[in-house]
């Protein structure tokens, strides 16, 4: 027999809602509300509460709960070389064209546990451009943080981000660039040398650099259409002139207030500040 | 019975329901005035020839989801590859890279629960062949919102798991071939 879902209604999301943001300081209410709402239901279920009553009451009594439930309310999935065709199309048409550059400031936002970081630090690294280059990956949520500063991943993701690699048009031994300990990998100490990890929110916090290529990718899709709009609006004053903003697979710049300003690049999600 | 009036029809399979969809797309009015949400299990690949294949089928327009995309009548949607696929309060629909469930990207449960709780009793949810019970508690959860339930008939299905479990589990509504959807579909107002 299947799990029946607890139903929660849309009352109750708001009242969560609003105990996080007047409580706690956190914004949630301008998320997107369909997966929210899902993200809430699937978390009543891991964590067994027989209503969504309990949930409240948890979420409101018990601090150490709250974080668990605020890291948990956001989605972490993310792999290395995810799309490896974007990744292609970075090699190819945006890492060249900033390879002039003195020096090459990027911002992976939303970064989750870091995969995508790594990625770009061996794209990097494999254009003899990583030592002038300087990648700020920051995130909301503190403890995926810590794991992508350290720099583990579980081994058996290996051998699809092996894949995704030689698709993304790398020529090396994927594996030359970690070791394996004990079920994880710990990728090598010189990629992580370039980057800098920093909790960033991206509904309650400012602009705090500009960089030469923003990576936002699938943390879009968790946003309204205004919210996506502030967002964008932030990203766009953080990236100078001729800078490259990356988006995920099904996201887009089309529609936005700051789309006149931007030329997408053939047909991945990679647009260049041209206005 | 105007307020019941259907909106919305969501389909959803795995292993041998394309092969429904094909033979099933030629034979609906092309004058449709509701929305279709198709999720099928699908392979994620770059240029995916689907939305294209399904389209060669049908006059209806047939467009593979972006993000915050407008649910609009008389279109076809599919669900991306490795998204699963949400419906918003306003119409719009969400896309989430959330972990996989029922060991799929995109989940017919996902987005039949989300259907389900925007659109209550104006939907028609519609399981295909498949290899795997995703779609079950999505059925349900479309049945419980006052929708009408559908499944292939298991002896048309490529593969009959999936139909059997809904049929067996929840209180299904019709057990069709594919010409009766059609005409089910087609006789929607």
């Amino acid at each position: 027999m299947f799990n029946k879902l607890l139903t929660i209604e849309d009352e109750e999301v708001d009242l969560l809602l609003n105990d996080l943001f007047e409580r706690y300081g956190y914004d949630f209410t301008n998320y997107s509300r369909a997966s929210l709402k899902r993200r809430i239901v699937r978390l009543c279920s891991l964590d067994k509460f027989p209503s969504f009553a309990e949930l409240r009451y948890r979420v409101n009594s018990d601090p150490g709960y709250l974080k668990h439930f605020v890291e948990e309310l956001t989605v972490n999935v993310t792999e290395m070389f995810r799309d490896p065709q974007f990744y292609k199309a970075l090699r190819t048409e945006v890492i060249s064209t900033l390879a002039a550059k003195p020096f090459i400031r990027i911002w992976h936002a939303g970064c989750s546990t870091g995969e995508e970081v790594y990625s770009m630090a061996i794209l990097l690294k494999e254009a003899n451009l990583l030592h002038k280059s300087l990648i700020y990956a920051t995130d909301l949520n503190p403890t995926v943080l810590e794991k992508a500063r350290k720099g583990f991943f579980p081994l058996p993701h290996m051998k699809q981000y092996s894949e995704n690699y030689i698709a993304s048009g790398g020529i090396h031994d994927f594996s030359s660039y970690y070791t394996a300990h004990y079920g994880q990998v710990k990728f090598d100490e010189s990629l992580g040398e370039k980057m800098i990890f920093s909790t960033h929110n991206l509904v309650s916090d400012r602009s705090f650099n500009e960089f030469d290529l923003i990576l936002c990718r699938n943390v879009l899709i968790y946003f309204d259409k205004d919210l996506q709009d502030r967002v964008l609006s932030l990203l766009d004053e953080s990236l100078g002139q001729l800078g490259y903003l990356a988006l995920g697979t099904k996201e887009t710049l089309k529609f936005s207030s700051i789309q006149t300003r931007y030329k997408q690049l053939e047909k991945e999600k990679i647009w260049r500040k041209i206005g | 019975m105007e307020k019941n009036r259907i909106k919305a029809v969501v389909i959803g399979g795995s292993s041998g329901s394309l092969d429904v969809l094909l033979k099933l797309f030629p034979a609906l009015n092309p004058a449709i005035p509701l929305t279709i949400i198709v999720v099928l299990h699908r392979k994620n690949a770059p240029d995916s020839p689907l939305a294209n294949l399904l389209s060669y089928k049908t006059s209806i327009p047939v467009k593979e989801v972006e993000d915050k995309d407008a649910v609009l009548p008389g279109m076809i949607y599919l669900a991306p590859a490795d998204y699963h696929l949400l419906i918003e309060r306003d119409f719009l629909f969400s896309l989430d890279s959330s972990e996989k469930v029922n060991y799929s990207r995109p989940s017919l449960d996902v987005t039949f629960e989300s259907a389900a709780d925007v659109y209550g009793p104006t939907l028609v949810g519609i399981l295909l062949s498949g290899a795997n019970s995703d779609g079950t508690a999505g059925l349900d959860a479309i049945k419980r919102a006052g929708g009408i339930i559908i499944a292939q008939s298991p002896e048309t299905a490529k593969v009959a798991f999936m139909p059997e479990q809904a049929i067996q589990h929840t209180d299904i509504d019709f057990v069709f071939d594919s010409d009766e959807m059609a005409a089910f579909i087609n006789g929607l107002r």
